[in-house]
């Protein structure tokens, strides 16, 4: 039998809350973490509005030592780390001590889309001027895809796997199954799993050009990002990370430690680029698959979900996203799930979209709630037609969630989900 | 410049990079960087950007492959400095 699967530790750094008491706040509230930015204003963005987390030059230094400070300069790295180091302490487990041998049975799977964009730029200026003795030692690391796992390997004293997945916006999601299935298959005892993603002009640019981003909210950037809305005009850009803690459960009964909720299973897959799925697409036949395939995995039926963590970025896709739902649960009208979209408040983070939700969706298992969908005031017709609008808190509720699932799609046309059970 | 300019203005630069359990008292002038000061291998090209920007010199390749000591940076300085 394989062994079972827990999770004992959040770390989260969002838009609208940097660690995990501010960041239950906000999503309880409802609170936007959407900002007008006038760089991108400068710059001819035709969306000006974003979410970043905040992060004081104090707090940074809770984590990094000025050294590892010099000539720091990754988002993506910082978030990713911030959001690692506070899982790893709220699961109450201690790096390895300096001179200790590695922590043989943890491992890490971190995932990102970019981490330091910013400082590929600042490297190619040096460099196109000729200097590029000047790069000194920290271009390199800071702007490896796996930079993100090697700093938390290192402050962590990580002994397993310690490596970063990239799936675009599926990161997130495939990180903490692929953490999992390293853990069921024996492999390690903990595995810090999560993804980052950093900020800016240059990470979101090309969303931008692509038209695929909304230019209708630049003055009210807290009513920008509108998932399942009729007025849904394009996702707003955002950055971040979550983290959290897998575990045997036989290894956090041994340590007592809190488990929030347990890992019951999920499934990863693609829909090739073929049919209607391409690039930018994706394939329904695909999505439904993995969907179905995660119950299967996790050993659950469709009717024991009771709450959906949604991909929903607020593009014309997410009325796709909710027949998909519906078809691969049969499920619709009033016996459908609640369902919430967390993109409404912090827009979409991207390659950390996965974890940052995954982070909310163990919250409200934990705590039985259901946090509200904002912006959606205005439901898309196509979406109101499939699933009654009470399935769409867009109130806060407290009722208990047993079973919930958490999907996330991404370009490439591929598709992770993942299934929670409550403690 | 004196050698005791020199290795002051070194010792400033140094401080920055040394681990958290070597203090600034334990750095002598012949104290190898890496393997007795046990700054990471890595630092050496910073070190060397920070001399560089200091003292307004560059190092060549050579250089820096005979840098282990502060007293070698002090002559390499020198040198520099008198060409």
């Amino acid at each position: 039998m394989k062994p079972r699967v827990v999770i004992t530790g959040l770390g989260v750094v969002s838009p609208n809350g940097v660690g995990v008491p501010d960041f239950t706040k906000a999503i309880k509230s409802g609170t936007s973490g959407i900002e007008f930015y006038s760089k991108l204003k400068e710059l001819n963005f035709s969306c000006q509005i974003g979410g970043t987390p905040f992060i004081t030059e104090d707090k940074k230094r809770e984590y990094l030592t000025d050294l590892q400070l010099r000539n720091f300069n990754s988002n993506g790295i910082l978030y990713g780390i911030i959001a690692g180091m506070d899982a790893l302490k709220d699961a109450g487990i201690s790096p390895a001590a300096k001179d200790a041998s590695p922590l043989w049975d943890l491992g890490i799977i971190f995932g990102a889309g970019t981490t330091s964009v910013e400082k590929f730029k600042e490297s190619v200026y040096i460099l196109d001027a000729g200097n590029v003795r000047r790069l000194g030692s920290t271009s390199v690391v800071q702007t490896m895809a796996s930079g993100v796992s090697a700093y938390l390997g290192g402050l962590i004293g990580a002994g397993n796997m310690v490596t970063t997945n990239s799936s675009a916006c599926v990161t997130g999601t495939e990180a903490i199954i692929m953490g999992y299935e390293r853990i069921t298959s024996g492999k390690a005892t903990v595995m810090l799993c999560g993804s980052c993603n950093d900020d800016g002009p240059y990470v979101w640019g090309g969303f931008d050009a692509m038209k695929v981003i909304t230019y209708k909210h630049n003055d009210t950037p807290e009513k920008g990002s509108r998932p399942m809305s009729a007025s849904a005009s394009g996702f707003v850009p955002g950055s971040g990370a979550g983290a959290l803690i897998l575990e045997s459960l036989e290894s956090a009964e041994k340590r007592g430690a809190t488990i929030y909720a347990e890992v019951l299973g999920g499934a990863i897959n693609s829909g090739g680029q073929r049919n209607e799925g391409s690039m930018t697409a994706p394939n329904s036949v695909a999505v439904q698959k993995c969907i179905v395939d995660a119950l299967k995995d996790a050993d659950v039926k469709a009717n024991d979900i009771d709450y959906i963590n949604g991909h929903l970025t607020a593009t014309s896709k997410d009325s796709l996203e909710i027949e998909n739902w519906c078809k691969a649960l049969n499920r619709k009208g009033d016996d459908f799930p609640y369902i919430n979209s967390l993109k409404g408040m912090i827009g979409h983070s991207l390659a950390a979209s996965g974890s940052i939700e995954a982070v909310s969706t163990i919250l409200q298992l934990q705590q039985s709630f259901v946090f509200p969908n904002i912006n959606c005031e205005d439901l898309h017709p196509e979406i109101s037609e499939l699933i009654p609008s009470n399935k769409i808190p867009r109130k806060l509720i407290y009722t208990p969630i047993n079973i919930a699932a958490k999907a996330s799609f991404g370009f490439g046309d591929v598709n992770a989900c993942i299934i929670f059970k409550k403690n | 410049m004196t050698t005791e300019s020199i290795y002051a203005q070194l010792l400033t630069i140094i401080q920055t990079y040394l681990p958290d359990d070597v203090s600034l008292d334990d750095v002598k002038p012949d104290s190898d960087l890496t393997e007795e000061l046990n700054i990471n291998s890595a630092h050496l090209v910073d070190i060397v950007l920070d001399v560089e920007e200091t003292f307004d010199i560059e190092f060549a390749n050579e250089d820096m492959e005979s840098l282990r000591t502060l007293n070698d940076a002090v002559s390499i300085i020198q040198k520099k400095k008198a060409s």
